[in-house]
This record gives structure tokens, sequence and C-alpha cells, in this order.
């Protein structure tokens, strides 16, 4: 139907975008993991499986993974209890004034990630607006210190970045059920709350699904709200990657977290994928 | 003006009784500005099959939801069994509905969404379980109970929705144009085997359509809305005879409508004038066509000749539709057997109790 040189000329970019910049990366990253580092600090190119020894040898590198996965997954609740009420609210109940609640979330998508973080920062410090607060009231007598630096002002922070992310989706998959469904149930017998565990939630799993894999899966790899606020209980994975690749200049060990990290990341995706197609119908 | 129920009790044999089942009582509904329904009172009987007639935008569908309670009317009431059915949110009216895009959950199988009223109302599970079955028997569908709504055809999901509104035993079954999305062999079929089943179970129905030959062959009663109003509440053969407005008669079946001066117990319409029992002034009148015929030589005396010239003519099938024009310029239509040939100027004549005297409607296109 279209030319040769047409269907070249509409797949190329996109393949060389593709390749030069994921799969040749991640080619060298896969390289990396498996090289070493000589003790003049050049990196040497033979193989070995010693990053990877070293990754389930010492403790911080696993305990700081799981940790990260524990600040991932509460980010991932918090942000499906904020997201998922608020979108069944504007999908459902909303009315007119839909669209602009509707820009109301995602307006603070505009915002630099940054300003948010600080602002967090400002609000939860020693020398804070909420501490502050709390002493003039007479709540507390001295600043609460585990407000800030703490995996707490963590996950305070990225569920306030990531709930957009959990919202979006589950709002466009309530918006996609047909509303007569809603009314058939009605009709049928099933008060509001029946309607809802019976036929509204299952037909929004697939948006769930999306959402919380979002909060996930940004949420782990977050490596600013941690440098931030997290303090030295609050550190995540990313940070470690983060100095492996700077300070430390072990390019390879860093390489090999990495390499862990999107491979539980993938197969995350795939459940999830899995998930959202099961129950999508039609 | 609106008629309501006007016909004769002896042309709905024992429908609407003493005791109607569903009592509708001067429902009115507007969406913004715009009045859906104007004043709307209407008696459906026990057992009865009666639909709600009209073109889109006339309000039968939100008449239909303010029954089911899907819509709240602006004023009026909704009386069943002796209990206000408006003031109960949907899921508490002993009312089911046949949606016109069928809604059956796509995650549950037809099993789970014909059982799903009875799960909700907690009926023990065996006694539940005959109920589907008896349902799904009943439609035919036993062999895709597993299935999922995505997986079989229109008709397959038409019946399934029928099975999950009746397995609940509603005392009234409500069906939006059910029929709209299956094609004409298939709706005609089921249109046999909805009224049949409507008798079997002898649940009272009321059935949406903009089909007039689908209200025709299925109804008991028909009642016709246009733009909010009731036009005429009568039995099928009550309506196509002695159709109220001139709306009507144009609406189910073909007509020609005759206006008419009425002098002295005496229509005239142009050239044509017959004898009536109306006083004088203007006048309208329904004459169907296939009260006209083709005169055997000489006009009987009862009844009423004139001459035209066929200028058309349409194959329907059994029958044929002769455009004829008369001498004087008027237009009618006649409706004659199929295979009989006419041409050229021919002698017609009807019987004067034929030419039906209909109301204005109001504002109808073609200036009536």
């Amino acid at each position: 139907m279209f030319s040769r040189a047409y269907r070249a000329a509409i797949t190329l970019p996109p393949l060389l975008w593709v390749v030069v910049f994921l799969l040749i990366p991640y080619a060298l990253l896969f390289c990396f993991s498996f090289w070493a580092v000589s003790p003049a600090q050049s990196i040497v190119h033979s193989w070995t499986l010693d990053n990877y020894r070293e990754l389930l040898r010492v403790n911080v590198y696993l305990q700081t993974l799981f940790r990260s996965m524990w600040i991932a997954a509460r980010v991932m609740i918090f942000s499906l209890l904020l997201g998922y009420p608020l979108a069944y609210y504007l999908s459902f109940h909303a009315g007119s004034r839909k669209d602009l609640f509707y820009q109301l979330v995602v307006i603070p998508l505009w915002v630099s990630y940054l300003v948010r973080a600080y602002a967090w920062k400002s609000i939860l410090g020693s020398d804070g607006v909420l501490n502050t607060l709390l002493q003039y009231v007479h709540l507390t007598q001295h600043p609460l210190d585990f407000l800030l630096y703490s995996p707490f002002a963590v996950v305070l922070t990225l569920t306030h970045i990531y709930t957009p992310f959990a919202f979006l989706p589950i709002y466009a998959s309530l918006e996609h059920i047909p509303r007569p469904l809603v009314e058939a149930s009605h009709d049928l017998g099933a008060p509001p709350f029946q309607t809802f565990w019976r036929v509204i939630f299952p037909l929004s799993i697939p948006g769930v699904a999306a959402g919380a894999t979002f909060a996930f899966v940004l949420s782990l790899g977050d490596f600013l709200a941690p440098l931030l606020l997290g303090g030295p209980s609050g550190i995540m994975i990313s940070n470690i990657v983060v100095s492996l690749f700077g300070a430390a200049y072990n390019w390879p060990l860093g390489a090999a977290i990495s390499f862990c990290m999107m491979v539980l990341v993938v197969a995350l995706l795939f459940m999830s994928e899995r998930l959202e197609k099961k129950w999508s119908f039609r | 003006m609106v008629l309501t129920n006007t016909e004769p009790a002896s042309s709905s044999p024992a429908k609407v009784g003493a005791q109607p089942l569903l009592s509708i009582r001067q429902v009115a509904k507007s969406f913004g500005r715009t009045p859906v329904l104007r004043d709307i009172s209407l008696l459906v009987g026990e057992g009865e099959f009666l639909t709600v007639l009209g073109e889109s935008g006339s309000g039968k569908t939100t008449l239909l939801r303010i029954i089911a309670g899907f819509e709240t009317a602006d004023s009026g009431e909704i009386w069943m069994e002796g209990q206000r059915l408006d003031a109960l949110p949907p899921y508490r009216r002993r009312v089911n509905t046949v949606f016109q895009h069928y809604a059956l959950f796509p995650h549950l199988t037809v099993e789970e969404n014909v059982g799903y009223g009875l799960k909700v109302a907690k009926l023990p599970k065996e006694q539940s379980m005959s109920r589907v079955e008896q349902a799904l028997a009943m439609v035919k569908m036993t062999a895709y109970a597993e299935f999922k709504p995505g997986k079989i055809s229109g008709g397959q999901q038409q019946r399934v929705a029928l099975a999950r509104a009746l397995v609940n035993r509603p005392r009234l079954l409500l069906l939006d144009e059910p029929l709209s999305a299956l094609d004409a062999n298939l709706r005609r079929q089921m249109q046999v085997e909805l009224k049949s089943l409507q008798r079997e179970v002898g649940i009272s129905f009321v059935f949406v359509t903009h089909d007039q030959e689908e209200a025709m062959v299925m109804s008991d009663r028909i009642a016709l809305l246009r733009r909010g109003e009731l036009e005429q509440v009568a039995s099928p053969r009550e309506i196509y005879s002695h159709p109220a407005t001139a709306y009507v008669a144009q609406f189910i079946g073909h007509t020609n409508l005759l206006r008419a001066e009425v002098s002295g117990g005496m229509a005239r319409c142009k050239s044509l004038s017959w004898p009536v029992t109306l006083p004088d002034g203007a006048a309208l009148f329904s004459l169907r066509p296939e009260n006209l015929r083709v005169a055997a030589g000489k006009t009987d005396s009862d009844r009423i000749g004139l001459r035209g010239k066929v200028i058309r003519q349409a194959f329907h099938g059994a029958t044929e539709l002769l455009q004829i024009e008369c001498s004087d310029g008027l237009l009618l239509s006649m409706r004659t057997a199929s295979g009989q040939n006419f041409q050229g100027n021919v002698l017609l004549e009807f019987s004067p109790e034929d030419a039906i005297p209909v109301r204005k409607s109001q504002e109808t296109e073609k200036g009536l």
C-alpha cells in the first residue's frame, strides 16, 4: 500500500532513536556490570561476576534496595488511597465542576519537581511551618525532628508528587465505564455501595494497575527526594547508584545495581500489563 | 389539549381494569429550558403490553427513565400497587429494565449477569441457581452460560439482557428500544418471541420504540408520544382505524389527509363532497389508501366516486401504492393488491364512513 521509501522514512527515525538512546546504553550498562575497576581507578574490560557478588555480600546494598521498595510501596498505597477517591468523585459526582477539578489536579505537574521538594523541606524542617505551628499552639515543646530527614519525609513528598500519576490512569478508566452499566446495576437492585464493588471497581482495575505501577516505579528510582529530605535513614538505592557512578568511581558496581533494578522494574511492568489485559473488555 | 385513554373500554379487553398496575399522573420534565415531557398521564394494566411510540426526541426514553428511576420528574407522581414509585431509588423499585445496548456487565459471564439481581438480593444459592438456569433456558441461552458478553452476538446479548431482567420477577418490565440494534430479520423474529414470552410470564411490559410497525405487531395498546405530549393512547387497531389527530394518522401507516369545509352536513374538499355528522366549519379527514377502491363501472349510491389519473405506482410486495391525481389537482394515494395494472384515467370510490375526522395537530410539518 505504501512505498518502500515511505515506510523507511517513517520507521527509521524512531528506530534510530531507540537504538542510539536505549539499546546501546543498556547494552553498555550490561557490559559495564561485568567489568572491574583496577586499583589505579581505571575500568578493566575483563569479564567477572564480582560486581554481582559484591552486591549480595555487602549488606547495605540489599538493605537499601529493600528500604527503597518499602518506601515505593507506601508511596504507591497512599497515592492510590488519595488518587482513587478523587478520580471517583470527579468521574461520577463532580458534574459541571469536573474540568475545573481535573485542571487543579494536573496543574501541579507543571511545577518543577525541585520546587515541590523544597517546599516540603520548608514545611517539615525544625524551623519549618509545621513545627512552628505545633509549638505555637503548644501541642509540642520542642521541634519534632522525625518530620524532616527521615523516610517519612520521603514518603510524604513522593506521595505528593506522584499522586497525580496514580490519579490520571484511574480517572481515565473510570471515565471509560459505560454509565448504563451503573444504571443496570441499580436497576437490578444493587445500592450504590454494592454497585461500586461489583461493577465500578472491577472495571477500573486496569487504571488502578497502571496508576500503582507509575507510583511504585517512579518512586523506586527517585533520588532527589531522599537526597533533599531523606537524611541518612532515608537513603534510597538510586542515591547509592549516583554516588557509585560519581564520587566512588565504581561504574561496574553501579551498573550491576542499575541492571538489577531494571530487571525488577521490567518484571513489574510485565505483571501490571498482564493484570490490565485480564481486566480489559471489548 | 392532551388526550389520554380516550378509547372506549371495549377496545382494550380487561387490560386496564379497576386496578391498574402503574399509574403515571401528570408527569412533566424539562432539561434546562427544554421541556421534554408535559403533563403525561397514563395507566398501565396488569399483564399489559404497552408500547410508548414516538420519534426521536419525543421524550419516550425520558418517560421510561423516570419510571425506572434514573431521572426524576419535575412534577407529577408515579404510583405502583398503591405505593409512590417515584419516591423510591431505582434499586428499590420492583421494576427492571432491558437497556437499548443491553448494558451487560462485561467482566461477568452470561450466568453471572443473569444471577446479578438475585445475588444482590441475597437469595439462597440453590434457589438462585435454579432460577438462573430457568431464565437461561427460557431465552435459549443455556449453552452460553460460561461465556463473557463480548463473545456472543447481538441477538444473544439481547436474550441475556431479557433473562437478567425477568429472573428478578419484576412487576413491570421496561424495554428501551431493545430491538433497534438487531438486523431486520432477527428483529422480526425477536418481536414474535418477545410477545409470546410476555404472554407466558404475564408481566406488564412498557416497551419504547420509534418503529410503528413494531408497535402495531406487539402491543395491547400504543401510547403515541409527540414532543413530550401524548397524542393518543389506544389499541393498535383502534389507533389505526380511528386516529385522533392528523399526526397520528400520518405516523401510523400511510394516509390521505383531506382538508375540508363542512356545511349543512356535507364535507367538501375541492370537487369531492360527502355526508358527515359534524358541525359547520373547517375539518380534517384521514382516508386510508386501502379504503380507496377502483369502482366497477358505476359508483354505488352510498359511495363517493371520483375520477383521477394514475401518475405513479410503487410496488410493496403484497400491495402496490398508486399516486392518483384528480382533475382538480387533488393528490391521493391508493393501495391495491399487487399484480393489477392500472394506467391512465380511473374511476375511484370510497365510503364516507372511512373518511375519519381527525384533530389538527399543532405545527405539523406539511402545514397541517
